[in-house]
């Protein structure tokens, strides 16, 4: 079971050959078996999920046809909001926080007759790129466990890679589905934004974040992404009229396909093996009859900086609302209305956390506003019109996830700016509200996994999927189990 | 040199669409505490706010009745502060784009007209409430009141005195309300005015001026003001210097007091709000809101007098209201006498108002037993006196006024065998009155028709009994 691809399991519930509770009880049993070596959950909601199993077996077994995905255990990033259920963001500031309501996207997967059985350990709000900052501990990367499973979507690219559940929910603000998934070895999208609901997601910087779907290959991350896509009336920012259409090819050709390669992505600081594991990807797209067109990407220097002073304000204004007065975190000394706001923050968020609002704040104050936060948007204006005549000459841009593999754990922690520079292939994609899909492409010389994304222009998700799915048809990284994959 | 004052003001109205401005919550008044709350209107998590529509509908079609520039590529902002009723932390406004700029509106105090601007129209979402509970020193909240739908019309600095303030005022309400956008109740919060003030020498520049809160009346603006003016006066008289800071106005100790200075103001970090999509109004839509603007009480004035032949100031009062035109059309409409209704309300309606104390905004009568009283009265089927009887039960106590009349026999007496028995009685009963009458006293008459009238329960008709003593008298 757990080496099958997540649709040929749905279909086997679907015929009733794998019931619903075992398909959710083997998961449950993995998970109790390895969680403890990484970290990938926060909340295991068994009872949850039993209760589910009844329902939706009883719906199968009476011939109703939920979805494709029906009767596939799921799990969601801590930072989704579940009824009933809690809801952390990893952070001391919401670690008894149980929601009231489902967000829209596990409403869709709850309709859909997936099981959701758990909540998945992440940066604290969804702000890093390594795991390590939440409270409930650091996510091991199942390759490695020394090391981390990249940031903030570490718990679902990890649980998806120790298969302790065949698809996970993760959050993209600036690369935090893409490059855990580069880390681990597991393949996400970050769909273009306005193509998923965000209504019930804790909003880290809500004009950057999109939910998306994390699984062992392109194919299973295209059926969930079918159940979570299309327009929600709670979010206006929710734009796509329908939802994406699943459908399988089994191409293996690319001709007429033309492939961006950003060529000053290759130039310096990036790792050897990063680098030779994606140009191996592109010489497999070139073997397949694309055309491999270089190009200079414009900004590149100020991609990093602008992502920052864009998401750190609108995350300075988000977590404003938890202020230790309706729910979350209070601190126990605090005696005067200043103090509950002062003492249950300063307590209650971590200090990447804090780092963040302050600069937020800052880069919002009169007097900076024009000098930082207009110039962040001034730049995010100009990557757009660049994607947009970009993508008037490619159909897809190639470039490397992360410029590294997966580090030690502790590695990073002291030194925010490496941290963020980190970041440098993926903000651009957010800034520009691009889809985008991470996909393994090999090793490097420690065994550890490397990713690479296409990156396509807006709601061209179809395309970029079926792109993605000729490269895995033709390859096999996708299907490398963790101890194969390990030297 | 005079002093002179310099006051502007920002009126929030809070607009009386049935939902609130980014959730499906009802915007009603009152309720047990937290009982008109969801996830979005209570900040929680997660949650994201969706543009009610009519919102805009009302904010547009206010802009458009003060004669503003609408602004068609709109967008909101979020202005970020901490206090314990505003549950997101923020309150979305908009400071980048507001719904309309340059509007204005022509005032008159004691004949002089003057025309004060408007500098713009915005939309915002209202916060919740505190409400102490003075037994165990706690303070609660209650989120009923967040994200019901405000407008802030910010007038330019314009007024030169209290008087035109409160003209101002005055019409501004009368323009809510007949446009339908705004319920303009004070008590209720519903409709809030802070003012701005500063005082100069007559020809100079502006001076500092002071931001005054919590005004619950017209009455208490009207003092505000005052007050305000005199403590300028005062400490730049002393040589002093005023402080620029906001002050809360104690109704009842008459005196404002200082809540919190520019130096330690609050840095708002206004930014776009990022939830919301930019709020673009195209042709087709600016159109169906111009179309759906109400007659405004001007345009009813003259149609009053044009088309009823009512006078100009009988049109005056009834337009002073919206909830009185409403009424008078509603009596007019349904009586087909729109001169008697006029009458009515101005006259008999203000009367019974003014000794119950209640305003125009709480009047209510039915219109449809006003125009019943209205036609008996007309057709002969009640005399005067009946009418006003009547009518004052109408109003009190909104009875039914057929019952009513013939349970207390107020039917109008017009037969004249009944009618020739009481004059016959009277003149028997009252040979003082008739010997001074007969000696050339006219006002003899007066008190024998009040004599007969007396007789006859106040239910004759008038003209018969008249007729009846003349003709007696006569003899
Ligand atoms: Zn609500």
């Amino acid at each position: 079971m757990f080496d099958l691809s997540t649709l040929t399991l749905a279909k086997l519930i679907r015929d009733r050959e794998v019931s619903v509770k075992e398909a959710v009880c083997g998961y449950i049993d993995e998970i109790e078996r390895t969680n403890n070596k990484y970290n990938a959950f926060i909340t295991l909601a068994k009872e949850r999920a039993l209760e589910r199993v009844e329902i939706i077996q009883a719906k199968i077994d009476s011939g109703e046809d939920l979805s494709l995905l029906c009767g596939v255990p799921i799990a969601i990033k801590d930072n989704i909001s579940t009824a009933g259920l809690k809801t952390t963001c990893a952070s001391k500031m919401l670690s008894d926080y149980v929601p009231v309501y489902n967000a829209t996207v596990v409403d869709k997967l709850e309709q859909a007759g997936m099981i959701v059985i758990g909540k998945l350990n992440m940066d604290e709000f969804a702000m890093g790129g390594s795991s390590e900052t939440g409270i409930f501990g650091v996510t091991h990367n199942p390759f490695d466990e020394t090391r981390v499973a990249g940031g903030s979507s570490g718990g679902s690219a990890a649980a998806v890679a120790g298969k302790q559940i065949p698809l996970s929910l993760g959050s993209d603000t600036g690369g935090s589905i893409r490059q855990p998934c580069a880390f681990c070895g597991t393949t996400g999208i970050k769909p273009t934004y306005g193509a998923v609901s965000r209504y019930g997601l804790l909003a880290y910087a809500s004009s950057l974040d999109q939910i998306g779907p994390i699984a062992n290959n392109i194919n299973d991350c295209a059926a969930l992404f079918s159940l979570i896509s299309g327009g929600d009336i709670k979010d206006s920012t929710c734009v796509s009229e329908k939802s994406f259409a699943f459908s399988e090819n089994n191409e293996e050709r690319m001709e007429g396909i033309r492939v961006g390669l950003p060529r000053n992505y290759f130039t310096s600081g990036i790792d050897s093996g990063v680098k030779e594991a994606v140009m191996s990807a592109v010489k497999e797209f070139e073997a397949a009859g694309a055309a491999i067109i270089e190009f200079e990407m414009p900004l590149l220097e100020y991609m990093v900086p602008a992502y920052y002073i864009i998401a750190c304000a609108e995350a300075s204004s988000n977590l404003s609302r938890y202020d230790g007065l309706k729910y979350g975190y209070r601190s126990a000394d605090a005696k005067t209305l200043s103090e509950v706001y002062l003492k249950s923050r300063s307590e209650g968020f971590g200090l990447e956390v804090k780092r963040r609002i302050m600069l937020g704040s800052f880069v919002l104050s009169s007097g900076y506003y024009d000098a930082y936060y207009k110039k962040a948007l001034q730049t995010r204006a100009l990557l757009k019109d660049a994607y947009n005549r970009l993508f008037t000459q490619f159909d897809v841009i190639i470039s490397p996830v992360a410029p590294t593999t997966a580090y030690k754990i502790g590695e990073n922690i002291d030194d925010p700016m490496k941290m963020y520079m980190g970041d440098i292939y993926t903000v651009s994609v957010n800034l520009a509200g691009l889809p985008a899909a991470a996909l393994p492409c090999g090793f490097d010389g420690d065994g550890l996994p490397v990713g690479f994304q296409l990156i396509g222009d807006a709601f061209s998700e179809e395309k970029l999927i079926r792109i993605a799915r000729i490269y895995q048809n033709r390859t096999n990284y996708h299907n490398t189990t963790i101890s194969a994959g390990r030297k | 040199m005079k002093w002179e004052t310099v006051v502007g003001l920002e009126v929030h109205a809070e607009l009386s669409t049935k939902s609130k401005i980014f959730c499906a919550c009802t915007t009603e008044f009152g309720g047990e505490p937290n009982s008109h709350v969801c996830p979005v209107c209570s900040g929680m998590p997660g949650t994201l706010p969706k543009l009610n529509r009519r919102v805009v509908e009302y904010a547009v079609r206010t802009g458009l009745a003060l004669g503003g520039k609408i602004t068609v590529n709109s967008k909101f902002d979020r202005k970020n502060y901490f206090y314990p009723d505003l549950p997101k932390a923020y309150q979305v406004s908009q400071l980048y784009a507001p719904i309309c700029r340059d509007a204005g509106m022509e005032i008159e105090v004691n004949g002089n007209k003057k025309v004060i601007g408007i500098r713009e129209i915005h939309m915002e979402e209202d916060a919740g409430k505190l409400i102490h509970d003075a037994r165990n020193n706690r303070t609660q909240m209650d989120f009923n009141r967040c994200g019901v739908p405000l407008i802030e019309i910010v007038s330019e600095p314009d007024f030169r005195s209290g008087e035109e303030v409160l003209a101002y005022l005055e019409k501004l309400r009368e323009t809510l309300l007949y446009l339908g956008v705004c319920d303009c109740k004070m008590q209720e919060g519903s409709l809030r005015a802070d003012v701005n003030l500063s005082v100069r020498r007559e020809g100079e520049e502006l001076g500092t001026r002071t931001e005054m809160k919590n005004l619950n009346s017209f009455k208490a603006i009207g003092r505000a003001i005052e007050y305000e003016t005199e403590r300028q006066i005062k400490i730049l008289e002393w040589g002093g210097k005023v402080t620029q800071e906001t002050r809360r106005w104690d109704d009842d100790k008459g005196e404002s007091f200082g809540m919190r200075s520019k130096e330690n103001a609050q840095d708002y970090r206004y930014f776009p709000e990022p939830d919301l999509l930019p709020l673009y109004i195209d042709d087709e839509w600016l159109q169906r809101i111009k179309d759906s603007i109400p007659e405004l009480a001007h345009g009813k004035r003259e149609r009053y007098q044009r088309d009823f032949g009512i006078s100009e100031k009988e049109a005056l009062v009834l337009t002073e209201h919206k909830n009185i035109s409403d009424l008078f059309e509603a009596v007019s409409a349904k009586s087909g006498e729109p001169l008697e209704a006029a009458h009515l309300l101005t006259g008999e309606i203000m009367y019974l108002m003014n000794n119950a104390n209640i305003t125009p905004e709480f009047l209510a009568v039915d219109a449809g037993k006003l125009s019943v009283l209205i036609n008996l009265v007309i057709s002969g089927k009640i005399n005067r006196n009946a009418y006003k009887e009547t009518l004052a039960a109408v109003f009190d106590a909104d009875v039914d006024p057929d019952e009513y009349i013939a349970k207390q026999g107020l039917k109008m007496v017009s037969d004249t065998n009944i009618v020739g028995d009481a004059v016959k009685a009277v003149l028997a009963e009252n040979t003082e009155a008739l010997a001074d009458y007969r000696s050339g006293k006219e006002k003899a008459f007066g008190f024998l028709v009040g004599q007969v009238m007396k007789k006859l329960g106040g239910t004759g008709n008038p003209e018969l009994v008249r007729k009846a003593l003349k003709d007696s008298l006569s003899v």
